[in-house]
């Protein structure tokens, strides 16, 4: 499935833009994966670990990549234009019409129950990705103990994400790598005595 | 808040971001330290609250947590032609403060992005970049696990804010394991929270 045209692209992401409250990604994957099938379970995963990697807002380097995928430079500035626009607009018509208000108690705590759906949201995301790490090359068991060591370093100790990546992401890699490796090594193996 | 900012100003602004623009990895928020060390306690071009109720009113917003930068600049435009008390003849200048911080948080890692994103596509089968996507995606999943847990526990102590905790649980549940649409869900927190029941 693709995006039936540069007006379907920019208006599916202003739509999944504005349903974003505290965080897209939730959202993302919901709408792109789940309704429209623009990408598989596996893509999305190896999609967002290239956004996830490079500077810049991770869902902002999505919509820029599927964009560009499907339209080229103009696909990708339609799906960037569709992140941003709306949602500028609104919270700019916020900045000028809740000036007063946002101190309230009653706005603070409803600000407060919508931020534990949120959590909600994204922790529900992660969970259901889990299923896309099935035909990863590494095997289940490598990918629970990495994606278990991630989590303790990072929800646990707080470590900062640049030397997570770096460390943790850098020793998966190598491990991917020989795994591939062996993989192809047994593939072409298989017709010799 | 009022203060006068020179065209010299405006570009140092606009430079400020486009050289944090690279250094946001993992979304443009694990740079709002360096944005606060620059525009309020250094420049004071922002007051404390201005820039704590910008990322407030940017998250209760739909859309990527990134627009706070837009409120950043809006605030700074507002505070050089004369505060609120101007009321809309403020907004001109509110707008341009708005749109030379994104611009700047956004030009170099949008472009950056377009590039790399494009090259590893075009090298897919390369096993470098098969390698990286497979040792990468583990990984991934486990940063938003993380991030979902993070964010709870800025809501408070388990024990103490049991409520919102059980929230999220069910919250949680109901997303892996049903199709319920989003919005009722963000919907129900916003109301359950406004009635004083979490």
């Amino acid at each position: 499935m693709r995006p039936a045209s540069k007006s379907d692209l920019f208006w599916s992401f202003s739509w999944l833009a504005l349903q974003g409250f505290g965080g897209v990604v939730a959202v993302v994957q919901r709408e792109l994966v789940e309704k429209k099938q623009w990408l598989t379970r596996e893509e999305f995963v190896e999609e967002w670990a290239v956004a996830q990697i490079l500077p810049g807002p991770n869902v902002v380097n999505l919509s820029l990549m599927i964009g560009d995928r499907y339209f080229g430079v103009q696909g990708a500035l339609l799906a960037l234009a569709g992140m941003l626009f709306f949602p500028l607009l609104i919270v700019m018509a916020m900045v000028i019409a809740f000036s007063g208000i946002s101190d309230l108690p009653q706005v603070q705590a409803a600000l407060r129950g919508m931020g534990a759906v949120a959590a909600g949201l994204i922790t529900a995301t992660g969970l259901k990705l889990i299923t896309a790490v099935k035909l990863n090359p590494m095997g289940k068991k490598m990918c629970w103990l990495l994606a278990a060591l991630t989590f303790v370093a990072i929800a646990v100790l707080r470590w900062p994400l640049i030397w997570v990546l770096l460390g943790i992401g850098g020793m998966a890699c190598i491990i991917a790598y020989q795994a591939i490796l062996r993989i192809q090594a047994r593939s072409s193996g298989e017709g010799a005595p | 808040m009022t203060l006068t900012l020179s065209s010299l100003d405006w570009l140092h602004l606009l430079g400020h971001f486009l050289s944090l623009s690279l250094l946001a990895i993992g979304g443009a928020i694990t740079t709002a330290p360096d944005m606060h060390r620059y525009l309020v306690e250094q420049q004071h071009w922002l007051t404390d609250s201005q820039f704590t109720s910008s990322i407030a009113l940017s998250q209760a917003a739909p859309g990527p947590n990134l627009l706070f930068i837009a409120l950043l600049g809006w605030n700074v435009g507002i505070n050089a032609s004369g505060g609120l008390a101007a009321g809309a003849s403020a907004w001109p200048l509110g707008f341009m403060g708005a749109a030379i911080a994104m611009l700047g948080i956004l030009l170099p890692s949008t472009t950056l992005t377009f590039v790399a994103a494009r090259w590893a596509h075009n090298n897919r089968e390369l096993l470098s970049v098969r390698a990286f996507k497979a040792g990468m995606s583990p990984i991934v999943i486990a940063l938003l696990a993380s991030t979902g847990w993070i964010l709870s526990s800025k809501l408070g102590s388990a024990a103490e804010s049991w409520r919102l905790w059980l929230l999220t649980a069910v919250v949680t549940l109901l997303v892996w394991r049903t199709r319920i649409h989003l919005l009722w869900l963000l919907a129900a927190g916003g109301l359950l929270g406004a009635l004083g029941w979490v």
